[in-house]
């Protein structure tokens, strides 16, 4: 992993540009994604930080185009290796999907069908995607099941998804996002449902199959300890914008945004005991009425008036740092 | 809070002794029972008046089966537990009612345990109602406590459970658990569900009400930070038995079973300079269903020895342990067991814990 921000240098694998996201729903339209701009190098690991309803999952599916289409109003740009994805015809679209971009879950049992075995599922995925032999698929798929460190490989392979522990069926998935030999990793609370001792072997697991392969990844998680385990940049969202971006060291030790330091306080860490925390008052914004100007504005300790009067732009106060606050120190 | 074991001169006001359920996995043509889960095997701890007991532990360590045995939500196979020093549903005992007046629990789905037909003024009324109180004392208690729990009253009496957001809702299932009184509180993965920062609101509220009313606390948890943050004692179970128990700082620091150290080094580290390298276990835990012979975590542990496969080491004090009331359930624990890291017999008190040396083999 490296420790250089997306943005710089040479051209990003990914880039995401002035998102927005609408839910057309029986009470009307719910802005979900209210301008969400970032861009993702190669080889980078990005972690999409928030609570519910911050916009997180809602950004990776928007990459993948998952929303129904009827339902969704979608604008702003996807750039994806040179492509624009939001224009990209379905049949394109599809061979993106679990091909050059990968998708990983919270729940592996959603990504298997339970009547294959998970075997004859990924030779599948395989043959989808490349013109190649079952034997050579299988061959493919064992070798996959060596790389994610599952054990008999072979066995496992024939076994259906609910014979699979939730460790193995976790890493059965990434076996399957891998098997088209994808740039982009996205990654939705993949160790969420784990067991601790469980979960942390599956983010080491990430982290190295990351650095073999060379893949650029989005991490969405609501866990700072998770973030912080597997992430070289960390963009925090809040009410469907990202309020702060920057080295995963820099956010963790010196957050800029209220929000971002209100998140930080309120969680619980190692060796606390008993004392009050630092709790962030209240509870995120109805997305269906935000509030104006800046969103975290009426849980903000430090709101004035000028916070309500316009949502406040970016500013850098370091080269690549982003944070949408007024009152961050400028450059 | 003090950190003292329930051990000392005053009653417990819960005792459990070898209290065990297994559930039958049904098959064949006749349903009969074709294996065993054993869910909690024999398992013996006490809580004493005003003190918070965490529970840590994993998926099918059988910590959410011992709250519901506790709450006589299931019936325990064998075992006996004893609040306030009566034996429950026994002659001379405490019956089920008075027991559920005393001892209340507090779900993780905070929506699942709210009846949607209910106002959140009903939902809290409904217990007193039903154990004699008057309506409209009731309707004012209802009041009273939802206030207790930081909701605004004129606001959210009148609300249904579908108008409420997760952390106002796991409120409201709080302010209903203390509607009748009770002495102890049982919370089930109670702030697991919520966002950080409403789980920050909701562990304040926790921290005064017990301040307040004198509550006793049973606190199960995966996670071990805020398990650490709010109890005095710390039971670590695994696959149906307690491996662990002590003080907090004695399990956080001086951890003397393997499993609760890799427990506690599965945390990650929050901190990008010091990220875990090794993950501490392989495997996913065991299956409930046919656990391993002998010391059930011998299959992940890396002390394992013959001594672990031939015998199933007892829950016992620690030896040289710095706390007091800390036990452990291994033979490294123990003196003269056999394993080879075990403290020699009549060792003093500054043997090395060969868990906290940090010696992997």
């Amino acid at each position: 992993m490296t420790d250089a921000p997306g943005a710089n240098g040479a051209e990003p694998l990914l880039a995401v540009e002035g998102l927005h996201v609408a839910f057309h729903g029986p009470d009307g339209a719910v802005e979900v994604l209210n301008g969400v701009d970032f861009a993702l190098a190669r080889g980078e690991v990005l972690c999409l930080l928030g609570e519910s309803g911050s916009g997180k999952s809602v950004t990776l599916r928007t990459i993948l185009r998952l929303h129904n289409p009827k339902r969704t109003r979608v604008s702003g740009a996807v750039r994806f290796a040179g492509q624009d994805v939001l224009g990209l015809g379905e049949r394109a679209m599809s061979q993106l999907r679990g091909g050059d971009i990968a998708l990983i879950f919270q729940e592996p049992a959603t990504a298997f069908d339970p009547v294959y075995s998970v075997g004859r599922q990924i030779v599948e995925t395989i043959r989808r995607h490349k013109s190649v032999s079952e034997a050579a698929a299988w061959a493919r798929a064992v070798e996959l099941f060596q790389r994610v460190q599952i054990p008999s490989p072979e066995r496992r392979l024939r076994a259906y998804p609910h014979e699979l522990s939730g460790g193995m069926r976790q890493r059965a998935m990434i076996a399957l996002a891998l098997s088209c030999n994808p740039s982009l990793l996205l990654a939705d609370e993949p160790t969420t449902a784990l067991d601790a001792t469980v979960q942390i072997q599956i983010l080491l697991l990430l982290r190295r199959l990351q650095q073999e392969y060379g893949l650029s990844v989005i991490f969405v998680s609501h866990d700072i300890g998770v973030a912080t385990e597997i992430a070289d940049r960390i963009a925090v969202m809040y009410a469907g914008r990202i309020v702060e971006m920057g080295p995963v060291r820099e956010v963790i030790r010196a957050p800029l945004h209220p929000y971002t330091q209100g998140l930080l306080g309120s969680t619980v860490r190692k060796g606390m005991r008993a004392r009050r925390l630092n709790a962030i008052p209240g509870a995120p914004p109805n997305l269906a009425a935000l509030p104006p100007g800046c969103s975290f504005a009426p849980r903000c300790p430090h709101a004035e008036p000028r916070c309500t009067a316009a949502v406040p732009e970016p500013i850098a106060p370091a080269p690549g740092q982003l944070v949408r606050c007024i009152r961050a120190p400028l450059a | 809070m003090s950190g003292a074991p329930a051990s000392g001169a005053a009653v417990p006001l819960l005792a459990v002794e070898g209290l065990k359920k297994h559930f039958p996995i049904l098959g064949g043509l006749l349903r009969r029972p074709v294996a065993w889960v054993q869910a909690v095997d024999g398992i013996d701890f006490a809580v004493a008046p005003g003190e918070t007991l965490g529970v840590v532990g994993e998926s099918g360590c059988g910590k959410s089966t011992t709250a519901r045995l506790l709450m006589h939500l299931v019936a325990p196979d064998a075992g006996t537990v004893r609040f306030g020093g009566r034996a429950i549903n026994a002659p001379g005992g405490i019956g089920l009612s008075e027991l559920r007046r005393q001892m209340q629990m507090v779900f993780q789905d905070s929506y699942a345990s709210l009846n949607p037909r209910l106002t959140v003024a009903d939902t809290i009324a409904s217990a007193p109602a039903g154990h004699g109180m008057k309506r409209a004392d009731a309707q004012r208690l209802a009041h009273d406590l939802l206030a207790r729990v930081g909701l605004e009253p004129a606001l959210f009496l009148r609300r249904y459970p579908h108008e409420l957001s997760g952390g106002q809702r796991q409120r409201v299932n709080i302010a209903r658990a203390l509607a009748l009184s009770p002495r102890l509180l049982i919370l089930d993965e109670a702030v697991s569900a919520l966002d950080k920062s409403v789980e920050a609101q909701v562990l304040n509220l926790l921290l005064d009400l017990k301040d307040d009313l004198g509550l006793t606390y049973i606190f199960i948890s995966h996670d071990l930070n805020v398990v650490q943050f709010i109890s005095d004692r710390v039971m670590v179970m695994y696959l149906g038995r307690v491996v662990e128990i002590g003080p907090v700082e004695a399990i956080y620091a001086e951890p003397a079973h393997p499993y609760t150290r890799a427990l506690l080094d599965s945390m990650p580290a929050m901190d990008p300079d010091r990220r875990t390298t090794e993950p501490p276990l392989s495997g996913d835990p065991p299956n409930p269903i046919n656990p391993p012979s002998g010391c059930r975590f011998r299959t992940r542990c890396t002390f394992a020895e013959a001594v672990c496969t031939a015998r199933e080491p007892a829950l016992d004090t620690v030896a040289g342990a710095k706390f007091a009331g800390h036990h452990a359930a291994c033979h490294m624990a123990r003196a003269g067991s056999g394993h080879s890291k075990a403290p020699a017999p009549g060792a003093g008190g500054d043997s090395a814990n060969p868990v906290t040396a940090g010696a992997r083999p």
